[in-house]
């Protein structure tokens, strides 16, 4: 059997690559706002905070994914409304708030007598254990933010280039700017099941990172970045597959790769490129 | 009580950043399409006022009404060039995506652009001699022409009230004289324009009234008004010598950081 084709005889796998595909491509896109607007901190926090949610899921036995979902966005809110006070800047609301969150889901996860399995599937992902209901809500949430991104694509490019020119414009640019923080949050629970609260940070930022050395429009880095981080799933899956690695870290290894690839040889900025032309 | 021929009336304005007040208690109104030049020391509170006036800023007390209502009743009518160095650069955008942002408020924010947008952007574009660069990122742009992007889409966004930020700083001669034009080509429009500047000679030449702030209004009026010796003392205080023929002289060149 062609060895393309026999991971997908198995139904887990095929779950498996639905929901990293879709990760991945997600990711890419809500990445691209990520490495424009220099939130990879946010991203970073955003993805351990959302450790408490699950933990208090598990010991509900509810679903995970719900509870991370819901501590991502108290973060995401909370930190929206530190920084608008203006009283403590933003990083400094994100370094409190994430370091709290942390804190308490480990104080949590360790009151839990089986925690060791689970934990280490919560930080790295277990993307074979992949449910249907997982699929689909992972696909639901999926479907709402790339529509969001969509809807508001205009209002979004202008709080993020130019928010003088949102202001003159009265944009609501605060309300603007704490949708995003919740797509991110959405985005951040989601790639919870693939790669885990460690390395979501890096499925946000790297591909999008890759895409920005390649292209100098908006549009196209989007689409890039959802192509890079959608072919690093695959390909990631493919190697935890056939080496025996944990998925997570062999998408993001793979997604690096690509990076480096584009850092060294990039059309626009390549250090290749550069020495090429200085000689 | 207002004459509505004042385009733009500010009254008992005080703007400040938390605690600290920077603009006490200014009150002028600029006619119907003058050009006005703010003009003041280093931290006088020029960016300031521009960043009420756009409604980034909210006023500690006053009021600032244009066309006689007050701000934000006007959602596209003023349009705002940053200074350069308040613009990422390396974005992706291309320069016709730049100019295209002025024309968001008329296009609505989720539809596509009507060819009446299209149209107005390649004249904005023509207008500001930028039309051949019009794909390009705006980080390969040499520094006057980054400056002329911006200056298209002022233009592109129809505004009554134009503010710039010392546009004339740092820019090739090509780009001064073209903001310079602008600013007659859109005298007919009876467009409003208030370029903050530090460059007193330009203030006094080329514009209708100048403006001379120091946390507050030292003086406004036409630019014979506004040169006096007693008015630059107070503003630039230790900073101004007057030498023995009379001239004066002013120890600034640059914008602060």
């Amino acid at each position: 059997m062609n060895a393309f084709l026999e991971p997908l005889q198995y139904p887990f796998m095929l779950r498996a690559f639905a929901a990293s595909v879709m990760v991945g491509v997600l990711c890419a896109v809500m990445g691209t706002y990520v490495v424009l607007r220099g939130m990879a901190f946010l991203g970073d926090a955003l993805a351990h905070a959302i450790l408490p949610g699950v933990a208090i899921a598990y010991l509900l036995h509810g679903n995970l994914l719900v509870g991370a979902l819901v501590a991502a966005v108290v973060i995401a809110l909370g930190i929206g409304v530190f920084s608008r006070q203006g009283t403590i800047k933003e990083d400094t609301a994100i370094g409190i708030l994430f370091a709290a969150a942390l804190s308490l889901g480990v104080a949590l996860i360790s009151s839990i007598k089986t925690y060791a399995v689970d934990l280490s599937h919560i930080l790295f992902g277990n993307v074979l254990g992949v449910s249907s209901a997982d699929l689909w809500l992972t696909g639901g949430l999926g479907l709402l933010i790339l529509l969001t991104v969509l809807l508001l694509f205009k209002p979004f490019l202008v709080i993020s280039f130019d928010p003088v020119l949102a202001a003159t414009m009265r944009l609501p640019a605060d309300l603007l700017r704490m949708l995003m923080l919740v797509l991110l949050a959405l985005t951040v629970v989601v790639s919870l099941q693939t790669v885990g609260v460690g390395l979501a940070a890096a499925m946000l930022v790297t591909p999008a990172a890759t895409a920005y050395l390649l292209t100098r429009r908006l549009v196209p880095m989007m689409l890039l970045s959802a192509l890079l981080g959608g072919l690093s799933s695959v390909i990631g899956l493919y190697l935890s597959y056939y080496i025996d690695v944990v998925s997570g870290a062999a998408i993001v290894l793979t997604a690096t790769l690509f990076f480096l690839f584009a850092f060294l040889f990039g059309p626009r900025q390549g250090v290749w490129r550069r020495k090429e032309s200085a000689a | 009580m207002f004459d509505i021929s004042q385009r733009l009336e500010i009254r008992n304005a005080s703007i400040g950043y938390g605690d600290k007040i920077v603009l006490h208690d200014l009150t002028f109104s600029v006619p119907h399409g003058a050009r006005v030049a703010v003009v003041g020391p280093n931290g006088a509170g020029k960016s300031t006022l521009f960043k009420a006036l756009v409604g980034l800023l909210p006023l500690r007390s006053g009021q600032i009404f244009i066309h006689g209502l007050p701000l934000g009743n006007h959602k596209d009518c003023v349009a705002y060039v940053p200074q350069r160095e308040d613009v990422d650069w390396r974005f992706p955008v291309t320069v016709r995506d730049v100019v295209m942002m002025g024309r968001y408020d008329h296009q609505g924010w989720f539809g596509g652009a009507s060819r009446e947008d299209q149209q107005a952007v390649s004249k904005s574009l023509a207008q500001m001699g930028i039309a051949n660069l019009a794909g390009s990122s705006i980080g390969d742009l040499s520094g006057g022409q980054q400056q002329r992007v911006f200056l298209a889409r002022a233009l592109a966004q129809e505004p009554h009230i134009l503010l710039m930020d010392e546009p004339f700083t740092g820019v090739d001669m090509t780009t001064q004289d073209a903001t310079l034009g602008l600013l007659d080509d859109l005298r007919p429009a009876d467009v409003t324009a208030m370029i903050a500047t530090h460059d007193l000679n330009l203030a006094a030449g080329k514009f209708d009234l100048l403006l001379l702030l120091n946390h507050r209004v030292i003086a406004f009026g036409t630019p014979s008004e506004v040169m006096k010796q007693e008015n630059l003392a107070t503003a630039f205080g230790s900073r101004m010598a007057v030498l023995a023929d009379g001239s004066v002289v002013i120890d600034e060149c640059c914008p602060p950081e």
